[in-house]
């Protein structure tokens, strides 16, 4: 027995379901395998950072201790606090998305844009401004002399990449959650259509969770405490 | 036939259901987009075909007939990263996949018909810019941007060219998921996993390379970026940076790159072999699964190409040994293919000539890969023209020869309309005759010392590089032919109903060329793969 398309005269038809699916269902899982994959391959795509720092770091132990020790810990464990709370108004949107409330939607969706804003604008102006100000950019102004000079210019290579790359990630991110914003206050989502919130929700977690492992490896390992 | 050919321009399919260019551009339709990627793919190989011809004339002498050395450099850094980027890693996948994955499983189209659409135009915005920067100024590091060459010492475009090739590997990307997630969720029913073509097992595993390689070298391409524009040392020894990181980073994809050409034609060649010689495949779930470990065991041999680079000897004694790994999917492969053969009603047509090329050059290129993955004659093998030689008999013997073949057995589909076999079986005897022509020597000449990518060699050598550039006029005069007779076909090759080859497959039971929706109702799947022959042995 063939499965026949939907049509619009068809009381199971909905204006959600794309040309190519069976049901929605099915459009569903295929919405969310694909964004998974994606996923995998930023893991791949910062893993990439994640081994060439570790080597380095195997090599060059003091400078990267050193050049850790440059790094303001209080600055980013409040820029981690902040993400892990955008996490959480994430997880709620996709959560009143998948209701069809759209007051919420719109309320935490916003609320996710502005918190990470916030992360974008702290690292921006306490950190970075701060580090370049000190001298520790490599190749726009690093004046650092001292012992281990060389590898700390190595370490901050790695950490100026790795940061900007994942502060890049954020930045799409917002792009995409001020899209959502219009698309929720126009009520285009609810329980059938809700696949696009979710899937810039695993999004904005895995970009959370890079930050996760990045903080630690950038701040807190080094045998400071 | 006047009323056939009338048939076929009145039944409404994907290629009359609309005209213009904006259809087109615009399209959403996997098959639509895969014939986009056909004509930017020939393309690309008609330049990267042009910088060969012209390396080719070059090395006529030994003291170099044409160019000077930078100028040399440059072409045969055109042809790497066009043919490498831009014509071998989309070939089949893009093109043949594009048009055949959701036709052979039964669904309408791909999981994300829009993302594929934008995947296209991504890979020409890459293409576009790796073409101004070869052909405008030009880039001499070769295909493989090894740094501290890239980052500190060439003054050529380096940094627009490995933009172009990031830019275009999230193309790449794109279509691997595009291709994991359809296989996945859209099969129609019936369509068990062991019930697939063996295409689709060989599509699933370049998908996964393409997933979980490409962002690697993407990364890669953006420390070389950084540290080419800001002059800081990630790579660059003189301030701590290590270049050996840059190989392995580099590698680990450029490695499984190859596998991305090969194994969407060994897919390929076996639908030919099982529809050539009528016979089930020998072997089903042994060719299946050897296409999931090459793509497993790809991602594990990357260091054989620093086995003189400077990388431990212990690390090269690992990678050599995985290197051998490959060897046993990869022969399980050419095995099978040959126990199908076995007994069965084979017709030489010219997709099966392409098929029995591959199977030939596949094999040549395979063993020459052991040699290279021994330690001790890598030694001695490693950066002559033997390497030269190994590769082209993959990628070129291999992966070209399972395009044309598969070309030429899906075009009356993709078309609707036959070519003259006669023409096509002479073209695939010359591609075959020009290419061990073209390549035989460069094995001979590696063997003898002679060092890959210099402009001038000793004079020693002369008679073999004649031999090769002779061998690549031939070799040229076969892939025009098809280029003749495929244009021509298109217009005023007779028409070829559904299934002109007798062959099995959800893609021959809907009519040629397809209706847009692929199907008129989604089928149901009752039988394995290649279930040729299944009634005679009903009846026995």
């Amino acid at each position: 027995m063939a499965r026949r398309r939907p049509t619009l005269a068809d009381p199971h038809a909905s204006s959600a379901l794309a040309h190519q699916f069976e049901d929605l269902g099915q459009q569903h899982e295929s919405a969310s395998l694909g964004m998974w994959i994606f996923l995998a391959t930023e893991v791949m795509f910062f893993g990439g950072l994640f081994a060439g720092y570790t080597i380095y770091r195997n090599m060059y132990t003091a400078g990267f201790v050193a050049g850790s020790h440059e790094l303001n810990v209080t600055i980013g464990a409040i820029n981690t606090a902040v993400l892990i709370c955008s996490s959480l108004t994430m997880a709620l949107a996709v959560r009143a998305a998948q209701l069809g409330k759209r007051i919420p939607l719109v309320t935490l969706l916003i609320a996710t844009i502005l918190l990470g804003l916030a992360f974008v604008i702290i690292k921006l102006t306490l950190e970075w401004r701060h580090d370049y100000l000190e001298g520790l950019v490599p190749g726009l102004n690093f004046t650092f002399a001292g012992p281990n000079a060389r590898s700390m210019e190595l370490f901050f290579c790695f950490y100026f990449v790795m940061t900007g790359v994942h502060a890049l990630h954020m930045v799409v991110g917002v792009g995409v959650l001020f899209w959502l914003v219009v698309q929720a206050w126009k009520g285009r989502f609810g329980p059938e259509r809700f696949n696009f919130v979710e899937g810039a929700g695993l999004y904005w977690h895995f970009v959370d969770i890079i930050w996760i492992f990045l903080f630690p490896l950038l701040y807190l390992i080094g045998g400071r405490y | 036939m006047a009323t056939a050919a009338v048939e076929l321009d009145t039944r409404v399919h994907y290629l009359n259901a609309n005209y213009g260019i904006k259809s087109w551009l615009l399209t959403t339709d996997h098959k639509r987009i895969a014939i986009l990627y056909m004509a930017s793919i020939t393309f690309f190989f008609l330049i990267g075909g042009l910088a060969a011809t012209l390396i080719r004339i070059h090395l006529i002498e030994p003291n170099g007939a044409v160019f000077e050395p930078g100028t040399y450099n440059k072409l045969f850094s055109m042809h790497g990263i066009v043919m490498v980027f831009f014509f071998l890693i989309p070939s089949i996948p893009a093109v043949l996949g594009n048009f055949l994955v959701p036709m052979m499983i039964g669904a309408r189209d791909l999981a994300f018909p829009k993302l594929n659409l934008l995947s296209w135009y991504v890979f020409m915005a890459g293409g576009i810019l790796v073409l101004y920067s070869v052909i405008w100024g030009g880039v001499d590091t070769g295909w493989t941007f090894y740094t501290p060459l890239s980052t500190s010492y060439v003054n050529s475009n380096v940094l627009s060219a490995a933009f172009g090739v990031f830019i275009a590997g999230f193309s790449s990307i794109l279509t691997g998921l595009n291709f994991v997630v359809t296989i996945h969720k859209m099969r129609a029913p019936g369509m068990t996993w062991f019930r697939m073509p063996l295409f689709l097992w060989a599509m699933y595993a370049t998908s996964i390379i393409q997933i979980l390689g490409t962002p690697v070298v993407a990364i890669t391409l953006v420390l070389v970026a950084v540290e080419r524009m800001f002059h800081v040392g990630i790579f660059d020894p003189a301030v701590g940076g290590d270049p050996i990181l840059f190989q392995h980073l580099f590698w680990f994809y450029s490695h499984p790159a190859v596998y991305i050409m090969i194994l969407p034609s060994m897919g390929v060649v076996s639908e030919l072999i099982t529809c050539f010689a009528k016979k089930r495949i020998f072997g089903y779930s042994f060719v299946a699964f050897s296409s999931v470990a090459i793509a497993v065991i790809s991602f594990l041999v990357w260091g054989h190409h620093m086995f003189v680079s400077g990388q431990s000897i212990y690390a090269g004694i690992i990678f050599s040994a995985l290197s051998f790994l490959v060897a046993i999917p990869s022969a399980i492969k050419v095995f099978n293919w040959t126990a199908t053969l076995y007994k069965g009603s084979i017709s030489y047509q010219a997709p099966m000539l392409y098929a029995m090329g591959f199977i030939g050059l596949f094999t040549m290129g395979g063993l020459t890969g052991l040699f290279l993955a021994t330690l001790a004659t890598d030694t001695h093998l490693h950066d002559t023209y033997f390497v030269v030689g190994h590769f082209h008999y993959i990628m070129v013997g291999g992966a070209v020869m399972g395009y044309l073949g598969g070309i030429h057995f899906w075009w009356p589909k993709i078309t609707g309309r036959l070519y003259p076999d006669g023409w096509a079986r002479l073209a695939a005897a010359i591609v075959f005759i020009g290419f061990n022509l073209t390549f035989f020597p460069q094995y001979m000449l590696g063997y003898l010392g002679m060092p890959r990518r210099y402009a001038i060699y000793s004079p020693e050598f002369q008679v073999l590089n004649v031999m090769s550039s002779a061998g690549a006029s031939i070799l040229a005069v076969g892939y025009a032919i098809p280029l003749v007779y495929l244009i021509w076909s298109m217009r005023y090759g007779p028409e070829a109903g559904p299934n002109p080859w007798g062959a099995k497959g959800l893609e021959w039971e809907t009519p040629s060329p397809p209706p847009t929706e692929n199907f008129e109702e989604i089928p149901v799947v009752s039988e394995e793969a290649y279930a040729y022959g299944a009634k005679e042995a009903h009846v026995g």
